[in-house]
């Protein structure tokens, strides 16, 4: 229990650093932090598998797209950091006013999750649920990697000059 | 047989794109027209052979638990007919033979996806094929990769993906709720756990993720921009059936199968679709844009669709599949005007155009039809099905509805006939002498297309006995 | 067993909220395109931790890794179509400031 509530502040504490920090680079950094604590948090709640894929794809996989589609792009030259930087401070009073609606709906919602857990009998290994009951889901996850594919050969290519 | 629709041609791309570029776009042409053709002909005839067998062998390998009634059969009817017309308007508008195989591609993964989502019979299945739909429809608007197209996908890929976040949550808590994600157990569940505030919250949520992906207001800001930024083949395809499939026919098959119409769901959808058809007809007044002004007709005229649902007695809700089907053709007839316009005169604006029924015959004739049916004119299809709608609302007793309806349908009325004379007929514009008629295959398009509507709307009697 | 009183959920309710809430701050407040993407990676994160709970609450582990698993794969190819939408979008503009990518207005 203890471990849970520091994995949840480490959440936290590294989400509020992707957002807030100003250069890009390390936003990237934080959000593969942020999988990385997320895939332990699953792992404490008894979901093995789905932590492995959680680990191995998002904090590995995403943070290689998102650094291979920044180093297409320009980087940042000195001078237009520090007027970002005084732009983005203008910015930052949104936070504090969806953090007070979040806590309102916090509070709100407290009372409706009055109601009894389902207790319906069922499959526990996963393996078996994705292989052998859930077959359409496994037909739609080859068809979208063929659709990124297709995305990626059109999308990616340079235009002819 | 009926997972043949998704299991055909999901093979036939793997095959497909084995063969050498040559051949394969030849192949690919009359394999998806006759995919296309025999989807409709499967769903108009409906032999019992096709529809009852089970595919023993098949289902030992890929069990999939689908369900078809009468909305399923109209939305496979209409994805039929707008894919055909789509791989018509791809042959006139796309030059580049690469650019017009990766469409081909394309095309096949979105029909996938549209005849998986008409089929399935789990909330979470449902998402994963709602997201291939999208997923290839962002591809295809920047297919083009034009400054206007790749900022009308990027807009619809990020209000899309909130959707998918919102419908996410609300799948989420639906299970926590009832244990399991098919379509039975979670309408079980759901009748079991009554009014309380957290269904009322999951509902809601899921619903917000559907409207976004409909394009009802307030959630329309990426609608115009994707279909007018699109490549013409693309927007016929977006206009006619995703937005329609992935967003209405899936509200539709949950408000029907899986919430139930309790009183705050109806007055919500009824609200957001006043709502929509006021605000969509309104702004289409003010565009000189084609295709933008008719994307803004769309919201209105899903507007309608979502009135009809949130009604919810049994005329109104085939009202509105009937409404679906005839907006489906007409809407994908008037974007093929729209891309026939705009092949020939290498514009869309309006200012430019005018009295172009001198030079285009057949576009001008049959925008007449398109324009004619979408504001419910007799004996066209629009007006049976905008008829049918006010009616149902009348005899619900939601007299101030139905008043606002045949309102905005006047107002409709009124505008399209204006916009209508200025740009088919009236004098011809200076620049425009030499445009000539389009090319064959967007002609055939608009005449099928202009038959069915002028057809369906003669014969209607016939096609609600056959309900 | 009542939802209300399961000691666990509350810390991982608190902390999902907030995830959320910084995933949609992120998308609304961000001037450049690619931080609209890390935003909408923080929002399905804070999805996939709410279904693996909502799995864990419910003793149905099995059926939410599934989801989940499932979710992963489509989230890559969102995101890949979405890096290539947005390298695109650079070699067109030579920019990714969405202040001066306003062509469009609707």
């Amino acid at each position: 229990m203890a471990l849970n509530l520091i994995l949840l502040a480490l959440l936290l504490v590294a989400g509020i650093w992707t957002v807030l920090t100003t250069r890009l680079v390390r936003s990237v950094v934080g959000l593969a932090l942020v999988s990385a604590v997320v895939s332990i948090l699953i792992f404490r709640l008894n979901s093995p598998l789905a932590a492995a894929f959680e680990l191995s794809v998002c904090a590995g996989l995403i943070s290689v797209i998102f650094v291979t589609t920044i180093s297409f792009t320009q980087r940042l030259t000195p001078e237009r950091l520090e007027e970002r930087r005084k732009e983005r401070l203008g910015k930052y009073w949104y936070l504090p006013v969806i953090l007070i609606i979040a806590g309102i709906l916090l509070i709100a919602f407290k009372p409706i999750l009055d109601f009894p857990l389902p207790r319906v009998p069922s499959e526990q290994d996963t393996r078996n649920i994705i292989w052998h009951m859930r077959h359409v889901d496994l037909l739609g996850q080859i068809l979208v990697i063929l659709a990124g594919v297709f995305g990626v050969v059109i999308l990616f290519k340079e235009p002819k000059k | 047989m009926v997972p043949l629709f998704v299991l055909i041609p999901f093979f036939s791309i793997i095959i497909l794109n084995l063969f050498p570029k040559k051949l394969m776009q030849h192949l690919s042409f009359v394999w998806l027209g006759f995919l296309s053709l025999a989807q409709v002909y499967l769903v108009a005839a409906h032999p019992v052979w096709f529809w009852d067998t089970k595919l023993e062998l098949w289902n030992l390998l890929f069990s999939f638990h689908y369900s078809v009634d009468v909305i399923t059969l109209v939305v496979l009817l209409c994805i039929g007919i707008v894919v055909f017309v789509s791989l018509l308007a791809s042959r006139a508008m796309i030059s580049d033979v690469h650019q017009r195989v990766n469409f081909k591609n394309l095309l096949l993964v979105t029909l996938i996806g549209m005849n998986a989502t008409a089929l399935v019979t789990d909330v979470f299945s449902l998402y994963v094929f709602i997201e291939i739909t999208a997923v290839s429809s962002y591809i295809m608007i920047a297919m083009n990769k034009d400054a206007l197209g790749l900022e009308g996908a990027f807009k619809y890929l990020i209000l899309s993906a909130i959707a998918t976040v919102m419908m996410l949550t609300a799948i989420s808590l639906l299970l926590l709720l009832t244990g399991n994600t098919s379509f039975e157990t979670v309408g079980a569940g759901l009748a079991g756990a009554g009014n309380s505030l957290f269904v009322r919250v999951s509902i809601g949520l899921f619903l917000c993720g559907l409207f976004i992906k409909s394009g009802l207001v307030p959630f329309h800001g990426w609608l115009p921009d994707a279909y007018s930024a699109a490549p013409a083949p693309a927007s016929i395809l977006l206009a006619g059936i995703v937005t329609k499939v992935s967003g209405v026919y899936v509200l539709m098959r949950l408000a029907v199968s899986v919430f139930g119409l309790t009183p705050s769901v109806q007055a919500l959808l009824m609200f957001i679709g006043a709502v929509s058809i006021i605000i969509g007809a309104i702004a289409a007044l003010t565009q000189t844009d084609f295709k933008r002004m008719l994307a803004y007709s769309s919201i209105s005229q899903i507007g309608y669709i979502i009135l009809g649902v949130g009604c919810g007695t049994k005329l109104a809700l085939i009202g509105a599949v009937f409404h679906l089907f005839n907006h489906a053709i007409f809407k994908s007839l008037l974007f093929v005007n729209a891309a026939s316009v705009e092949k020939e005169l290498g514009t869309t604006d309006m200012d430019k155009m005018g009295g172009l029924t001198q030079r285009m015959p057949v576009t001008g004739i049959t925008s007449v039809i398109g324009l004619l049916s979408t504001a419910g004119i007799p004996p066209l299809s629009g007006f049976w099905s905008k008829f049918i709608i006010i009616i149902a609302l009348w005899q619900a007793g939601n007299f101030g509805y139905a008043a606002f309806a045949l309102l905005a349908s006047i107002i409709t009325l009124a505008y399209f006939l204006s916009m209508q004379r200025k740009v088919f007929f009236g004098k011809l514009k200076a620049g425009l002498e030499n445009i000539k008629e389009s090319s064959i295959s967007l002609i055939v398009s608009q005449a099928v297309l202009a038959i069915i509507t002028l057809g369906v709307g003669l014969i209607f009697p016939l096609v609600i006995s056959w309900r | 067993m009542n939802l209300a009183y399961t000691q666990t959920f509350w810390y991982f309710y608190i902390a999902i909220m907030l995830l959320f809430v910084m995933g949609a701050y992120y998308i609304i407040a961000s001037f450049n395109l690619i931080r609209v993407l890390i935003g909408l990676e923080l929002l399905i994160k804070a999805v996939t931790l709410l279904s693996i709970l909502t799995g864990y609450l419910t003793h149905n582990e099995g059926l939410a890794q599934a989801l989940v698993i499932t979710l992963i794969v489509i989230e890559v190819v969102i995101m890949v179509v979405a890096g290539g939408i947005v390298v695109s979008i650079y070699r067109n503009n030579k920019t990714l400031d969405t202040r001066k990518l306003k062509e469009l207005k609707g």
